[in-house]
C-alpha cells in the first residue's frame, strides 16, 4: 500500500493542546512540510511566541526559542545576526505581532532582517480567553467589546500586511487563509516563497493566515471556516502585497 | 449592613473601583487578571466612564500617566510579565506625584513563568522596581474583602498623597469567589480637587506634569521632597493584623492568601498548646515594623511564609533587628504551601531542630515533606 | 463542619455552575464559603474543574488538595481526582459516561447514571444537577431546600423557565443516593 499522506519529520509526535477545529494545527503542518521539503530541519530555529502557539516548540522538531509577548522579531534578529546562515522563522498571533509587539515587526522589516515571519490572523486573542485584538473586526463581539467594536469607541481593523508592504525592508508580504483546501494549497505555497526568500537571502518575509478560533468566536469549527470566508476576508482581501525584485 | 453577594475577587476589585468613584481604566489582557478589563469594558460605559484596551501594559501605564495628570481618578491592572512593563511608567508616575491604583494580581515568574498564584513581585513591588529613588504604597488583600476594601481606600491615599498606589494580589485572590460586602466608596461627587492638574489653563497660571529635572540641586530637593513624603506616608498609613498577641511566643509572618493559611496552621498548634501568633502586613510598603516592635519582648522566634523563596523575609529580619531568629518556609511557581507542611516547619522550629542561621533554600517546600 | 468538594467534567457540562450554587447555599445558611475554577490553559484540554469549600470557621484556603467529596462527570476527571480524595470521603460518579472498575475500598463511592436519569427528567443539561442532588444525598453541607431555593439567583434570567426541571433533577439525584445508601 502507498502512504498517500504521513507526517511531516518536522513536527513532533506529541498531541497538540489545541482546541478542535483550530486552524494552528494546520499553519504548523504547512511549515513543517515547507521545512521538510526544503531539506532545512537540521538549520532551521524557530521563535515561538506568547500566544496559543506559546508552546509551538513542542510541536516542531527544530531548534526554538521562546520570546516574550511581542518580541519575537527582536528575538529573531538576535539569532539571525549570530547565525546568518541558519534559517528563522518566528510564529506569531495577532495580539502579539499586530498589538504589544507592533513595534519590533515594523522595525525587523525596516531593517530588512532576512527572517520569515508567520503571522496568525485570528481576529481575537485565543490564548487569554477572546478579549479584543487590534484585527477584530466593525461589530465583532468579544469579551473586551461586548458591545461589538465600533469604530468611534475601538479604532478600525488593523491590517498587517498592507502596512508592513510599505516598508521598505520588506521583501515579500502575503497574505493568504486557511479556511478551505483550495486556499490552504495556496498558504502552503506563500509559506514555501517565504522560506525561499530567506535562503536566498532576500530579506524580510511575512505570510499572514486568516485562522480561526472556534472557541472565542464561539461557533463550531465549521461555522468558523464560514465566517472566514463571509467576513474576514472583505477586510482582510488575500494576495500578495509585495514581492520584491531580485537585488 | 447589607446582604453579602458572591463575587469573583477580580469582578468585585472593579466594582470596588467604580464605587470609589474610579472612571478610567486603561489595561492589556493577561491571566489571571482578565475579568478586570472584561468587567469594565461592560460597566465604565454605564456609568459614564472610559475603558480602553491598550496595544501593551507599556500603553496603558502612559495613559493612565496622561489621565492622572489631567485629574482623574484612573486605574489599570495586570499580572506579574505585563507589571514589569509598566515599571518605566511607574518611575515616571513616581517622580512626576500622579495619583493612581495599580493592580498586580500576581503569577509565578520569572519570565513568563506560569498563571497560577505566586507572590514572588513582592521584591519588585515594595522596593521599586523602576529606577529612581521612589517609592509605591502597596497592600496585600488576604480576602476578596479585603480586597474590596482596600481597593477604595487605595484611591483616597493615591490623592491624599499624590503617590502611586498597588494593590499586590495573586491568583486566588483574582478567581475565587467569596461573599462581599461593598462599603465606603465616594462615587464622583467627592473627590478632592486636583488644581495642579492639566485641565486648560484658562484664568490661572499653566500647570505643568513632568520628571526631569536637569539641574543637580533641583533634582535633589525634589527626592527629599519625596522623601518627606515617604516618612509621612510610614507614619501614617501602615496597617497589620496581629493574632493572639496576649500570649504569643511564636509567630507566623505571612501576607495576603499564605495568612489565611497560616491563621488555620495557628488554631491547629494553639489547640495543641503551642504558643503560637501571626503577624499579618497589611501595607507591604510601608512595612509594618510596628508590629514586630509590639511583640519584640516576648517573641522566641519568627517563622515567616510566602509563596516565593524569600523576599518579605528579609523585611521581616530588618524588623526584628536580631531580637530573636527568624525562619522561613516557601513555595513558588502557584504551589500553595501546605497547612501541614507549614505546621511541621513550625514544629521544627518551636522544638529546636533548626539552625539559628536561617538558611532560605532549607526552607523551600521540597526540603519539608 | 469543613467540606472541601471538587466537582469536575468536560466543558458544558456546567460544574462550575454547580459549585457556584452550593456555595450561594452555603453563603445562605450563613457558613463560611469559597470556590475557585481552575482556570487559563489548562482549560483548553476541554476539562474544567471548581473547587468549593464550606465551613462553620473561615476558610484557611480557596484551593483543595485534599477534597473530602468530589463529583466526576467524566473519565479524565475521576482519574485524576478520585486519587487525592481523602479516606472515608465521598465521590459522585456520573456512570452514564464513567464506567470504572476497581473503585477505591476506602472511600464512599455512589454511581449515578446522571445523563440518563436527566434525559428522563427532560434534558441531558441537567446531568449536573442530578449529580449535584447526589452529593447533597450523601453529605451534609446545606439543605437541598436552600440550593432550590437559590437557584433563580445563580442561573441567569433567559433560562428561568428551566428552573422547575433543574430543581426536580437536584430532587432526583438527591433520592438515588438515599436509595442506594
Ligand atoms: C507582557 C504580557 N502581557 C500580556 C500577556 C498575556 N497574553 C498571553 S497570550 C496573549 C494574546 C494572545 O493573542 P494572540 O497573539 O492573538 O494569539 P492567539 O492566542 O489568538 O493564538 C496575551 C495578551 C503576556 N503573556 N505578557
Ligand atoms: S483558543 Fe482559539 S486560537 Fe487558541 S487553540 Fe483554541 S481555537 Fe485555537
Amino acid at each position: 500500500m502507498k502512504p498517500v499522506y504521513l507526517r511531516p519529520k518536522s513536527l513532533t509526535h506529541t498531541v497538540t493542546h489545541y482546541c478542535p477545529g483550530c486552524t494552528h494545527g494546520i499553519s504548523h503542518r504547512l511549515v513543517a512540510e515547507v521545512i521538510d521539503e526544503l531539506g532545512i530541519q537540521g538549520k532551521t530555529i524557530g521563535v515561538a511566541s506568547v500566544g496559543c502557539s506559546v508552546f509551538a516548540y513542542n510541536y516542531f522538531d527544530t531548534d526554538f526559542q521562546q520570546a516574550a509577548h511581542g518580541r519575537a522579531p527582536a528575538v529573531a534578529t538576535g539569532i539571525k545576526r549570530v547565525h546568518p546562515d541558519k534559517i528563522v522563522f518566528t510564529y506569531q498571533g495577532d495580539g502579539d505581532l499586530a498589538s504589544i509587539g507592533a513595534a519590533e515587526i515594523v522595525h525587523a522589516a525596516a531593517r530588512r532582517e532576512n527572517i520569515t515571519v508567520i503571522f496568525i490572523n485570528n481576529a481575537i486573542y485565543g490564548m487569554t480567553g477572546g478579549q479584543m485584538a487590534p484585527t477584530t473586526l466593525e461589530g465583532q463581539v468579544t469579551t473586551t467589546s461586548p458591545f461589538g467594536r465600533e469604530h468611534g469607541v475601538q479604532g478600525y481593523p488593523l491590517r498587517m500586511s498592507e502596512l508592513l508592504a510599505a516598508v521598505d525592508g520588506a521583501y515579500y508580504i502575503a497574505r493568504c487563509s486557511l479556511h478551505n483546501p483550495v486556499q490552504v494549497a495556496r498558504a502552503k505555497k506563500s509559506i514555501k516563497q517565504a522560506f525561499q526568500n530567506q535562503m536566498e537571502g532576500r530579506g524580510f518575509s511575512m505570510v499572514e493566515l486568516l485562522s480561526t478560533c472556534p472557541t472565542n468566536w464561539r461557533m463550531t469549527p465549521q461555522k468558523a471556516l464560514e465566517w472566514v470566508e463571509k467576513h474576514m476576508i472583505p477586510v482582510y482581501p488575500l494576495g500578495e502585497f509585495k514581492r520584491g525584485e531580485g537585488e | 449592613m447589607s446582604q453579602p453577594i458572591l463575587m469573583k475577587g477580580n469582578e468585585a476589585i472593579a466594582e470596588a473601583a467604580i464605587r470609589a468613584g474610579c472612571r478610567f481604566f486603561f489595561g492589556y489582557p493577561i491571566t489571571p487578571q482578565n475579568e478586570i478589563p472584561e468587567y469594565m469594558s461592560k460597566k465604565l460605559p454605564e456609568v459614564g466612564g472610559v475603558f480602553v484596551q491598550a496595544e501593551s501594559e507599556v500603553a496603558s501605564i502612559n495613559m493612565v500617566y496622561g489621565a492622572a495628570g489631567a485629574g482623574a481618578r484612573v486605574m489599570t491592572s495586570s499580572s506579574s510579565p505585563g507589571i514589569s512593563l509598566m515599571m518605566e511608567g511607574l518611575s515616571y508616575i513616581a517622580g512626576a506625584e500622579l495619583p493612581c491604583v495599580i493592580v498586580n494580581i500576581s503569577r509565578g515568574g520569572p519570565g513568563l513563568g506560569g498563571i497560577q498564584p505566586s507572590q514572588a513581585d513582592y521584591f519588585q513591588a515594595t522596593k521599586g522596581g523602576g529606577h529612581g529613588d521612589y517609592k509605591v504604597i502597596v497592600y496585600g488583600p488576604c480576602s476578596v474583602q479585603e480586597a474590596c476594601d482596600l481597593m477604595v481606600k487605595a484611591f483616597d491615599v493615591a490623592d491624599k498623597y499624590r503617590n502611586p498606589v498597588m494593590i499586590l494580589g495573586d491568583g486566588m485572590i483574582g478567581q475565587m469567589m467569596e461573599p462581599v460586602v461593598f462599603r465606603g466608596g465616594q462615587g464622583e461627587g467627592s473627590l478632592p480637587e486636583k488644581p495642579w492638574a492639566t485641565t486648560g489653563n484658562e484664568g490661572r497660571k499653566s500647570n505643568l506634569i513632568t520628571s526631569i529635572h536637569l539641574d543637580p540641586e533641583v533634582l535633589d530637593a525634589h527626592n527629599w521632597k519625596l522623601c518627606q513624603k515617604y516618612k509621612a506616608i510610614e507614619e501614617n498609613e501602615v496597617m497589620y493584623e496581629v493574632y493572639r498577641e496576649d500570649d504569643a511566643e511564636w509567630f507566623l509572618v505571612a501576607y495576603g492568601t499564605v495568612a489565611r493559611i497560616c491563621i488555620s496552621v495557628m488554631d491547629k498548634m494553639r489547640k495543641e498548646g503551642f504558643k503560637v501568633g501571626l503577624i499579618r502586613p497589611i501595607t507591604l510598603w510601608p512595612f509594618p515594623k510596628a508590629a514586630f516592635e509590639q511583640v519584640a519582648d516576648r517573641a522566641k522566634g519568627f517563622l515567616c511564609v510566602e509563596m516565593s523563596t524569600g523576599q518579605m523575609v528579609e523585611d521581616v529580619k530588618l524588623a526584628v533587628e536580631g531580637r530573636a531568629p527568624v525562619y522561613f518556609y516557601g513555595r513558588t511557581g502557584g504551589a500553595v504551601p501546605l497547612p501541614r507542611a507549614i505546621e511541621k516547619r513550625m514544629r521544627d522550629v518551636i522544638e529546636g531542630r533548626e539552625p539559628v542561621v536561617t538558611d532560605y533554600l532549607e526552607g523551600r517546600g521540597g526540603g519539608v515533606k | 463542619m469543613n467540606h472541601q468538594i471538587i466537582m469536575a467534567g468536560f466543558g458544558g457540562q456546567g460544574v462550575m455552575l454547580i459549585g457556584t450554587l452550593l456555595t450561594y447555599a452555603g453563603m445562605r445558611e450563613g457558613k463560611h464559603v469559597s470556590w475557585l475554577p481552575s482556570y487559563g490553559p489548562e482549560m483548553r484540554g476541554g476539562t474544567a474543574n471548581c473547587a468549593v469549600c464550606i465551613s462553620d470557621a473561615p476558610i484557611a484556603s480557596p484551593v483543595v488538595t485534599e477534597p473530602t467529596a468530589v463529583i466526576a462527570m467524566n473519565l479524565p476527571s475521576y482519574e485524576k481526582f478520585s486519587k487525592i480524595l481523602v479516606a472515608g470521603g465521598s465521590l459522585i460518579i456520573n456512570s452514564s459516561l464513567v464506567s470504572v472498575e476497581n473503585i477505591r475500598g476506602d472511600i464512599k463511592a455512589y454511581r449515578i447514571p446522571a445523563n440518563d436519569e436527566a434525559e428522563t427528567l427532560g434534558s441531558q443539561r441537567v446531568a449536573n444537577m442530578v449529580c449535584l442532588g447526589g452529593l447533597l444525598g450523601v453529605e451534609d453541607i446545606v439543605e437541598i431546600e436552600t440550593v432550590i431555593a437559590v437557584l433563580p439567583e445563580v442561573i441567569q434570567e433567559r433560562y428561568h423557565h428551566l428552573l422547575d426541571l433543574n430543581a426536580r433533577a437536584l430532587r432526583r439525584g438527591y433520592e438515588m443516593v438515599r436509595e442506594m445508601k
